[in-house]
């Protein structure tokens, strides 16, 4: 029953492919929100209008269209801007081939980052802003104020949220097969339809899913205690 | 963006020359699993609730598995997976039922937001204050009385927003059909993509589309909220 016929290096070559991609996909969309939250959270009028249209526009359109159209768009655009380049010199030629990873990544990361935006945005709003200006009284720059003050609290708002952002992003990396990555469901596609014995590989790939699902809520639950130190909680 | 919209408008729209296709095939697409999901989430939600862990197990677990793996692999699955089971391809209901993208492609759509809004509806009927049932139950009411009259109604309302959100994600997750071959809208501009080499104009139009579509779709929701929320601002 068990027989993964030879392609159990493959299945396990997607897996860590999907694990590299969801991970890289949510440091990009990470810091995308952290900026995208500022800018929304700014005084700066151009700034905010930027980041409202970028994350209106991201949660409005499909993922998967908005995927292809990066994915091969994004290859026309890297041409005509390499292209350019050579045209102005001739001693080096640049030259530079989007991969699936590469562009699933920046997509990725794109389109979380307007789901990540909204979770800080939120966030950053329930932190005090009397420990902000006590923090700037005592002469921090905002740098130290973001790091030491603002971030940490932040974060214990915004844990629920970006648990549940980064269940969406393990999901979503399932998207990128359908442009050509290599990932777990690749692999299991591959398999089944070399052995006849579909409906088992893609069970399998689908059970990848659900243990890296239950790992990362074992994680978010530690980070969940890590960050909620030191707060009181209702007794009901 | 103008040849494009010359030569493959409709299809856009609604009409490829063979199917319905486009935005028409889309929002078919969306009422038909969202509506079944609802009718499946309905019961399913109260059994979530239900007292013997008997009947709450089963439903946990399927709720557990649609929501823990990716839409795309449940639709892999029932697309051309289960059709190489050899019990399926034998049995000629299944066989007719198995053999049409469109009925794969509903089904496992309905399955996942049955899931989700499984748990969104058990949430509301959990968070139902202990006063209104205490209140029902002194009315005398039976069980079924209290749920029809009672308990969802309320819960329903309450689950609203959340609800609204689901089925926008909903409407993004039919993208998907055009991996099994539906003509809805987004195979309409991988059409157009392959016959005319110009992803941005092809891919873009349909972005449009689909954001007209969600901001419809936001717009009702508000509308129902106001109209069935409104008791809570007064």
């Amino acid at each position: 029953m068990f027989d993964l016929a030879g392609y159990g290096p493959q299945l396990l070559s997607g897996t860590v492919t999907t694990i590299e991609l969801s991970l890289l996909s949510l440091l990009v969309s990470f810091l995308l929100g952290l900026l995208g939250a500022t800018a929304k959270l700014s005084k700066n009028r151009i700034f905010k209008s930027v980041a409202t249209i970028y994350t209106t526009i991201i949660r409005g359109v499909p993922d998967l269209v908005l995927m292809l159209l990066i994915f091969y768009s994004l290859q026309i655009w890297v041409n005509d801007v390499t292209d350019w380049l050579n045209s102005l010199q001739s001693t080096y030629s640049f030259g530079l081939q989007l991969d699936p990873f590469t562009s699933g990544t920046i997509t990725l990361g794109f389109i979380y980052g307007a789901y990540f935006t909204e979770t800080f945005r939120g966030a950053f709003l329930a932190v005090p802003k009397g420990q902000l200006e006590a923090a700037r009284a005592f002469g921090m720059r905002p740098g130290l104020v973001f790091r030491r003050v603002l971030f940490p609290q932040m974060m214990r708002h915004a844990l629920p949220g970006l648990g549940n952002n980064w269940q969406v992003i393990l999901k979503a990396t399932a998207l990128v097969s359908i442009i050509g990555l290599s990932d777990v469901i690749k692999a299991a596609q591959a398999a089944g339809e070399a052995t006849y014995r579909s409906f088992f590989f893609i069970c399998l790939a689908g059970a990848v899913y659900l243990v890296l699902t239950i790992i990362s809520n074992g994680v978010l639950m530690l980070l969940e205690r890590k960050y909620a130190i030191g707060v009181r909680r209702a007794v009901l | 963006m103008i040849d494009i919209i010359k030569q493959y408008g409709l299809a856009y729209l609604c009409w490829d020359g063979y199917h319905i296709s486009g935005v028409a095939m889309t929002l078919w697409l969306l009422v038909l699993s969202c509506g079944m999901g609802f009718c499946l989430a309905l019961p399913l939600a109260i059994a979530r609730n239900a007292r013997s862990a008997v009947i709450r197990f089963p439903v946990w677990l399927f709720t557990f598995i649609f929501r823990g793996t990716p839409l795309y692999v449940q639709l892999l699955l029932i697309y051309s997976g289960l059709y190489q089971l050899n019990f399926v391809h034998q049995h000629v209901l299944l066989n007719d039922f198995f053999r049409q993208a469109l009925n794969c492609t509903v089904l496992s759509f309905l399955l996942n937001t049955g899931a989700y809004t499984t748990e969104i509806f058990a949430g509301a009927i959990r968070e139902t204050s202990h006063g209104e049932v205490d209140a029902a139950l002194a009315m005398g009411m039976s069980r079924v009385t209290m749920y029809r009259r009672i308990i969802i109604p309320s819960a329903l309302r309450r689950a609203l927003p959340v609800y609204s959100n689901e089925v926008i994600l909903m409407l993004h997750a039919t993208t998907l059909a055009f991996t099994a071959t539906v003509p809805d809208l987004l195979k309409v501009a991988n059409d157009a993509y392959s016959a005319t080499y110009d992803p941005f104009d092809a891919f873009t139009l349909a972005a449009l589309l689909y954001l007209c579509i969600s901001f419809v779709l936001i717009f009702a929701f508000r509308r129902a909220e106001r109209h069935f929320l409104a008791y809570l601002n007064p």
